[in-house]
C-alpha cells in the first residue's frame, strides 16, 4: 500500500479507467476462460484422480493407487501400442515435412501455372482425418484394391498382397496416409521461403556457392523457424494420431497398427477400462511433453530468429 | 505441352526443361489426386466392376442411379438424414468457435488487462493438450449432464474458442494500427465500441478463414459423434459412412462410394470458393489443415 502512496495522485478517472480495461478485458475472455474452467482443468484433475480408480463407467470409482500404472508395466500391448506410435511417429513427421520442404523448393523455381500444382497438392490436407478419406485408403491398399492393380498391370502378374492387413506393412500404409497430406506444411514453406530476401542468393551467387550450398546456408536457416513450429505440430499430432488406424486397420493386425491413442480409446471405450484409459493418457501427456521441451531446448542450437 | 507466343524466345534447352517440368508436375498431382479420383471412378462404376477393373479410372457405364442407390441403402434412414445431422453439427460449431474466438482474440490482442499474458500463455500451452486426457472424464461429466445422443457435448465446447481461431484472429488484429482505436477513444468510444464498430468489420477476412476450417473441422468430425452418439437417427455422415463401411456386410461398394464422393464436396466446393482465405490462414499461422 505504501508504494501507492509515494507514487504522485492517481487521479480517480485514471484509476477508474484502468478498472474498467480490466474488466472489460475480462469480458471479453470469459468463454474462453469458462471453457478453461469447466472442459479443461476440471476435467484435467478428474482424470488425474480416475487414474488412480477402477472405473467402469457404472459404479462409483473405487480408489487402487498406483495399480493402474503398476498393470501397464505388465501390458505388452501397452508396451506394443508404444512402440508402433514411436514407429509411426519417427518415421511420419520427419517424411512429412522433407515431401513438404522439397516440393515447396520446387514450387518456388520460376515456372508458369505453378499455383495450380500449389492447390492441387494441397487438396489431400483438407481431406486428411475425413472418415472418406480412410474408406478409401483401406480400399484402394486391400488385397483387391486399385494398388495391386496398378502393380499387376504394370508387371504384367496378378498381384493380391494385403497392404493393410498384413503385419508387415500396415503400419507403413497409415504412415503412406499422413505423408499424403503434407499440403499444409508444404504452403507454409512456400510462404517462408517467398520471404527470404533475393539479396541472400545474389550475394551468394557472387561468392560462388552451388544450389546445395545456397540450400544449405541460406535457405535452410532462414526457414528453420518455419521447421521448428511445423516439428512441434507435427509431432503432437502424430501422437494423437486415431481415427485413421481406427478405421483403416483397427489396429490390426496383431496390433502391429495399435496406436497409443487408439489404445487409450479402446481401454475406455470398448473394455470400460476408464481408470486404466485415464492413466494411459497420462503417460501420453508426459511423453508428449518431454518431446515438446527437448524439440523447444534443441531449438536455441538450430533455429534462426532474424533479429 | 502448348508453348505460347512468349516462349519462342526459350532455347531449346529451356523449352525442354520447361516440358520436363510440367510433365513432372502434373505426374505428381495426378498420384496425389489418384484416390480422390479412383473414388469418383468407382462410384460410377456398375457395383461388380469396383473391384475387377480396380485400376481403372474410366467406368464402363456411368451410373448415376449409384447415388440413388447408395442414397437410400442403409436401412431406416437415408442420407438426407445422416447429411443433414452433419450440416446442423457444422453450422453450430462453426458460428460458436468464430463468434467466440473473435471476442476472445480482441481481449488478448487489443486490451491490456492485468494477467493477460499469464493467461495467453495459458492458451497456447492447451494448444499442446492430447485430447486424450479429457475424452474420458468430459465423458463421464457429459454423461452425468444427461448429454448423451445429444450434439452438445460437440457444440457447446467451440462457444468457449478454439485456441487455434484465438491466435489466428490475434495475428490478425495485430496487424491493424493501433491508431484506430485511438482516434475512437478520443471520440468516447468504449472498448465494446471499439470491437464492434471497429475491430469486427476490419477483421472478416480472418473470421472468414475461421469460419472455413472450422466447417472443415465439424463436417468431418468423427471422434465426438463416436463416443456421444448411439442413435442411428443422429448419426451425422461420418459415422454412417464408417458403419456401412465394413467389408463383412457391405456389398454395395459402388453405392457406399458414392456416399464418400458426396461428403467431400462441400469440402471441396468451400475450397473452390474460399480457397484465397484458406491459403493466407495456413501461410500466417502456420497451421495444420
Amino acid at each position: 500500500m505504501t508504494t501507492i502512496v509515494k507514487r504522485p495522485p492517481v487521479s480517480q478517472a485514471a484509476r477508474a479507467r484502468r478498472r474498467n480495461t480490466n474488466l472489460a478485458g475480462y469480458a471479453f475472455i470469459l468463454p474462453w476462460l469458462i471453457g478453461l474452467i469447466v472442459f479443461t482443468s476440471v476435467p484435467m484433475f478428474y482424470s488425474l484422480y480416475l487414474s488412480f480408480t477402477k472405473y467402469d463407467a457404472l459404479g462409483a470409482p473405487q480408489w487402487i493407487g498406483v495399480n493402474n500404472y503398476v498393470n501397464m508395466v505388465q501390458d505388452d500391448t501397452f508396451w506394443k501400442a508404444l512402440g508402433v506410435t514411436f514407429k509411426y511417429v519417427f518415421l511420419l513427421v520427419p517424411l512429412r515435412l522433407a515431401s513438404a520442404l522439397a516440393v515447396a523448393l520446387v514450387l518456388t523455381t520460376n515456372h508458369k501455372g505453378i499455383g495450380l500444382y500449389r492447390t492441387v497438392y494441397y487438396v489431400p490436407s483438407l481431406l486428411g482425418g475425413s472418415v472418406a478419406i480412410a474408406i478409401i485408403w483401406a480400399r484402394i491398399f486391400g488385397s483387391n484394391g486399385a494398388f495391386n492393380g496398378i502393380i499387376s498391370a504394370l508387371s504384367g502378374t496378378v498381384f493380391s498382397f494385403n497392404w493393410v492387413g498384413e503385419i508387415s506393412t500396415a503400419l507403413y500404409s497409415l504412415i503412406l496416409l499422413g505423408c499424403w497430406h503434407f499440403g499444409s506444411s508444404m504452403l507454409i514453406f512456400v510462404s517462408g521461403i517467398k520471404q527470404i530476401p533475393a539479396s541472400y542468393y545474389e550475394a551468394a551467387l557472387l561468392d560462388g556457392a552451388n544450389p546445395w550450398q545456397k540450400f544449405r546456408y541460406i535457405t535452410l536457416p532462414a526457414l528453420s523457424p518455419v521447421i521448428f513450429f511445423n516439428l512441434v505440430q507435427g509431432i503432437i499430432n502424430a501422437f494423437k494420431a486415431f481415427s485413421e488406424a481406427l478405421i483403416i486397420t483397427d489396429g490390426g493386425p496383431l496390433n502391429s497398427t495399435m496406436l497409443f491413442a487408439l489404445y487409450i480409446y479402446k481401454q475406455g471405450f470398448s473394455y470400460f477400462k476408464m481408470g486404466y484409459a485415464c492413466a494411459m493418457s497420462w503417460v501420453l501427456l508426459v511423453i508428449i511433453s518431454i518431446f515438446s521441451i527437448f524439440v523447444f531446448k534443441s531449438s536455441d542450437s538450430w533455429v534462426h530468429y532474424e533479429s | 505441352m502448348q508453348i505460347t507466343a512468349k516462349s519462342h524466345a526459350m532455347t531449346p534447352k529451356k523449352a525442354f526443361r520447361s516440358i520436363r517440368f510440367h510433365a513432372l508436375a502434373l505426374l505428381f498431382g495426378l498420384v496425389m489426386l489418384y484416390p480422390l479420383l479412383w473414388m469418383f471412378a468407382s462410384s460410377l462404376k456398375p457395383n461388380e466392376e469396383v473391384f475387377t477393373t480396380v485400376a481403372s479410372l474410366i467406368p464402363s457405364r456411368v451410373m448415376w442411379e449409384n447415388y440413388k442407390i447408395g442414397w437410400e441403402s442403409s436401412g431406416r434412414y437415408t442420407y438426407a438424414t445422416y447429411f443433414g445431422n452433419s450440416l446442423i453439427i457444422a453450422v453450430f460449431s462453426t458460428i460458436g468457435g468464430v463468434v467466440s474466438s473473435s471476442l476472445v482474440a480482441f481481449g488478448f490482442a487489443r486490451i491490456p488487462f492485468k494477467g493477460s499474458k499469464v493467461f495467453f500463455a495459458v492458451m497456447m500451452a492447451t494448444m499442446l493438450l492430447p485430447q486424450q486426457v479429457l475424452l474420458i472424464p468430459q465423458y463421464i461429466m457429459f454423461k452425468s449432464f444427461g448429454w448423451i445422443n445429444t450434439y452438445l457435448p460437440i457444440i457447446v465446447p467451440q462457444f468457449c474458442g478454439v485456441p487455434f481461431f484465438i491466435f489466428l484472429n490475434m495475428q490478425f488484429m495485430r496487424g491493424v494500427p493501433r491508431e484506430l482505436d485511438e482516434a475512437a477513444e478520443i471520440d468516447g468510444c468504449g472498448w465494446f465500441n471499439k470491437y464492434f464498430r471497429i475491430m469486427l468489420p476490419l477483421s472478416v477476412p480472418s473470421l472468414i478463414t475461421s469460419a472455413v476450417f472450422a466447417f472443415y473441422w465439424s463436417w468431418q468430425e468423427f471422434l465426438g459423434p463416436l463416443i456421444y452418439i448411439s442413435k442411428p437417427k443422429l448419426y451425422p455422415a461420418s459415422i454412417a459412412l464408417k458403419m456401412f463401411s465394413d467389408p463383412a456386410t457391405q456389398t454395395n461398394w459402388s453405392g457406399l462410394f458414392a456416399m464418400t464422393t458426396l461428403s467431400i464436396v462441400p469440402v471441396l466446393l468451400v475450397f473452390l470458393f474460399l480457397q484465397k482465405y484458406l491459403v493466407e490462414g495456413v501461410a500466417t499461422t502456420g497451421l495444420k489443415g
